[in-house]
């Protein structure tokens, strides 16, 4: 029977299948980090039980981590206890943890693809929504609960129903300036926050072939904003060429071995999928958010939207309520939106090529005068590739701020937040009331948008920079 | 795990879409190792910046049952939202529509979550709001919710359901079959990648 390339792997994984229960389903590695395994590493405790494969995990510190004075004890004592107890229950179960200060640490999505932990036709597991990222290798990664940890802490495996199959499809050429970001920000926007629900999504087409791995990782990131269990893109050449020579990429024979058998996860050509969605990439402009959550975006040449012109009852009352949070008025142009923080960074923007693209826009230019810019590497990696590339003295003499690894700004744990009615362009991955910080207002944008707006202090796309 | 076979308690209606597990419980809130006593981040922002926000409003304050509009439970993974729930007094939460992660994880913490068309949800709102004590049953035996004369069925696969009814932890369950995890780790290829320190 033809298979779609997530119904390959899923199916490489059953370790048992009975009539009426969840398939077993083995994982191929968990991720860790602080905040949602602490629980998990109790219960074993409580119940006698130790860690099936250490091996197969690996925990990092990511979302209470202070992106200034890195070295310095965590000031904030519960988050300082936090980040202690992960150092414990590593310690005691004997897991690899990458903590702040090592070269390996970053944020948990961007260091497994880094150090080639990643790999396709894989089951990746987290306790943490944005999983979805390590899709772009081919592999089948998910977020997950506490509970859940544990279990696969334990097990090595989780109980699972097999997810419905949905086709994104995107075809033609993005034209300059308009980038992964924008393209699921379409996406989102097109099909909903709760249209991917029960799916897992398989990104393909054109436009998706041309990207990048750290595009790619960008659009799969994004999956659960759409509500989807999971996003993934058939691995090809340009997955190979980032996995070569990666620390945990296979070597020699094994590298050989391992390319055959990622060549065959593609979906097969007469498979049949649950759901279609078709977006034309030479349509698409920059898209930011104007609301409170991910489906509702624009394209920037847009206008705040009026609840009164939404049809049904439960948008119309969303929309309201978004616009009183966000403090906007129908009718206002995208671009007269004025801004106090622009946030480069995240696991869906934090990586080497989303900090290439917003440096080369603030190259020799100053950043508006009351506008703050925090720029914030992915990973320990990232930043020192970045320093490599004299990235970071083009932010800082743009006027930007250049911090140490970490989920920083994108929610509310760590010393970087908005202050209540503080307005940012930001680059990662949710706008919800409060998520940058109490009373912050967030608009979703690219690592592009995000420059050009630090410019000129108001949401503004690369193109309007031109002959300004 | 509690096992859940009915419960009667009242009911309050929480007339929001897209209700995103950060307006559940904000993640400053997060940072506790223990698992319990989330009830202080349960919908915080709102119950302090909203007087007339529903759970603000004595008659629902006892609530045990929340009955929320489409896509509730959206966002992050955190199970710390269900934990909150539970932690407030809640044991059903009635939508017609949860994010996949949320539900999953109710199925874990004992928390149980109804799925019912939007008409059905509207019809429940207006009784509830026109009688804020109406007691309202969730019988998970029967599949169905009940009020004042009212019987609606709701659907939920039969294996949750019976975890839930026996209130069985899962991880018990997976250990039954640790010859067959055992066996399929004998097939895994050797060049699937190891976390230990690459050499």
């Amino acid at each position: 029977m033809p298979k779609t390339l997530a119904e390959k792997v899923y199916d490489a994984h059953v370790v048992r299948s009975a009539e009426g229960e969840p398939d077993l389903l083995y994982i191929d590695l968990h991720l860790v980090h602080e905040v949602t395994s602490p629980q998990a590493f109790d219960g074993l405790r409580a119940a006698g039980r130790t860690v099936r494969r250490p091996d197969l995990t690996m925990a990092t510190e990511d979302h209470n981590v202070p992106t200034l004075d890195i070295l310095a004890p965590i000031a904030d004592p519960v988050s300082r206890a936090q980040v202690e107890a992960l150092r414990r229950n590593t310690a005691e179960f004997g897991i690899r943890l990458a903590p702040m200060g090592d070269r390996d640490q970053g944020i948990v999505h961007v260091i497994g693809p880094q150090l080639g932990l990643t790999q396709p036709g894989m089951t990746i597991v987290c306790g943490d929504s944005h999983t979805s990222t390590h899709g772009a290798f081919g592999a089948l990664a998910f977020g997950i609960g506490t509970s859940e940890v544990e279990h696969v802490l334990a097990t090595q495996t989780l109980p699972q129903y097999k997810p419905k199959q949905m086709a994104v499809t995107v075809d033609g050429e993005l034209p300059p300036g308009v980038s992964a970001k924008d393209v699921i920000l379409a996406v989102i926007a097109q099909i909903g926050t709760g249209g991917g629900q029960g799916y897992v999504i398989e990104y393909r087409g054109s436009a998706i072939e041309k990207l990048s791995m750290e595009a790619r990782m960008t659009i799969c990131n994004m999956s659960i904003e759409a509500g989807a269990k999971a996003g993934l893109i058939a691995p090809d050449q340009t997955t190979f060429d980032f996995l070569k020579g990666r620390p945990h990429a296979p070597r020699g024979a094994d590298w050989d071995a391992a390319v055959a058998h990622w060549s065959t996860l593609r979906t097969d050509e007469d498979a049949v999928f649950d759901a279609e969605v078709h977006l034309d990439a030479t349509a698409l402009t920059p898209f930011v958010t104007w609301g409170t959550n991910p489906g509702q975006g624009l394209p920037i040449d847009a206008r705040v939207p009026d609840p009164a012109e939404f049809a049904d009852e439960g948008d119309r009352r969303a929309a309201e309520q978004a616009l009183e949070y966000m403090g906007l008025t129908p009718g206002t142009p995208l671009r007269e939106i004025e801004v106090d923080t622009v946030f480069l960074g995240s696991c869906t923007n934090g990586r080497i090529e989303d900090l290439r693209v917003a440096a080369e826009l603030l190259r020799g230019k100053r950043i508006d005068a009351d506008t703050r810019m925090l720029v914030v590497p992915g990973s320990v990696a990232v930043k020192a590739q970045a320093e490599t590339e004299g990235l970071d003295r083009v932010f800082t003499e743009a006027g930007a701020e250049w911090r140490g690894a970490g989920c920083s700004m994108c929610l509310g744990m760590n010393p970087d937040q908005l202050k209540p009615g503080e307005r940012s362009a930001s680059t990662s991955n949710r706008n919800f009331q409060g998520r940058q910080g109490k009373g912050g207002r967030t608009h979703l944008v690219s690592p592009a948008v995000a420059a050009a707006t630090a410019l000129t202090g108001r949401l503004t796309a690369p193109a309007d920079l031109i002959g300004a | 795990m509690d096992a859940f076979t009915t419960h009667t308690g009242t009911a309050a209606p929480l007339r929001r879409t897209n209700v995103d597990t950060d307006q559940i419980i904000p993640a400053e809130y997060l940072k506790r190792i223990i698992r319990t006593g989330f009830e202080d981040g349960l919908f915080v922002a709102w119950r302090t910046n909203e007087p007339d926000f529903v759970l603000n409003r004595p008659e629902y304050a006892n609530a045990s049952i929340l009955v929320a509009g489409p896509d509730f439970g959206t966002g992050s993974s955190r199970e710390h939202a269900n934990w909150a729930l539970l932690d407030g007094g809640f044991r059903v939460v009635i939508s017609p529509r949860f994010a996949d992660i949320f539900r999953n994880n109710s199925t874990k913490a004992g928390l149980l979550t109804v799925v019912l068309p939007e008409a059905d949800v509207e019809a429940l709102w207006n009784a509830i709001e026109a009688d804020p004590a109406l007691p309202v049953t969730v019988d998970l035996q029967a599949e169905q919710v009940t009020y004042g004369s009212t019987t609606v069925p709701f659907q939920i696969d039969p294996y949750t359901r019976w975890r839930l009814l026996e209130g069985l932890d899962d991880v018990g369950l997976t250990e039954r079959h640790l010859d067959d995890i055992e066996a399929f780790e004998a097939n895994r290829p050797a060049w699937k990648p190891k976390a230990l320190p690459a050499v």
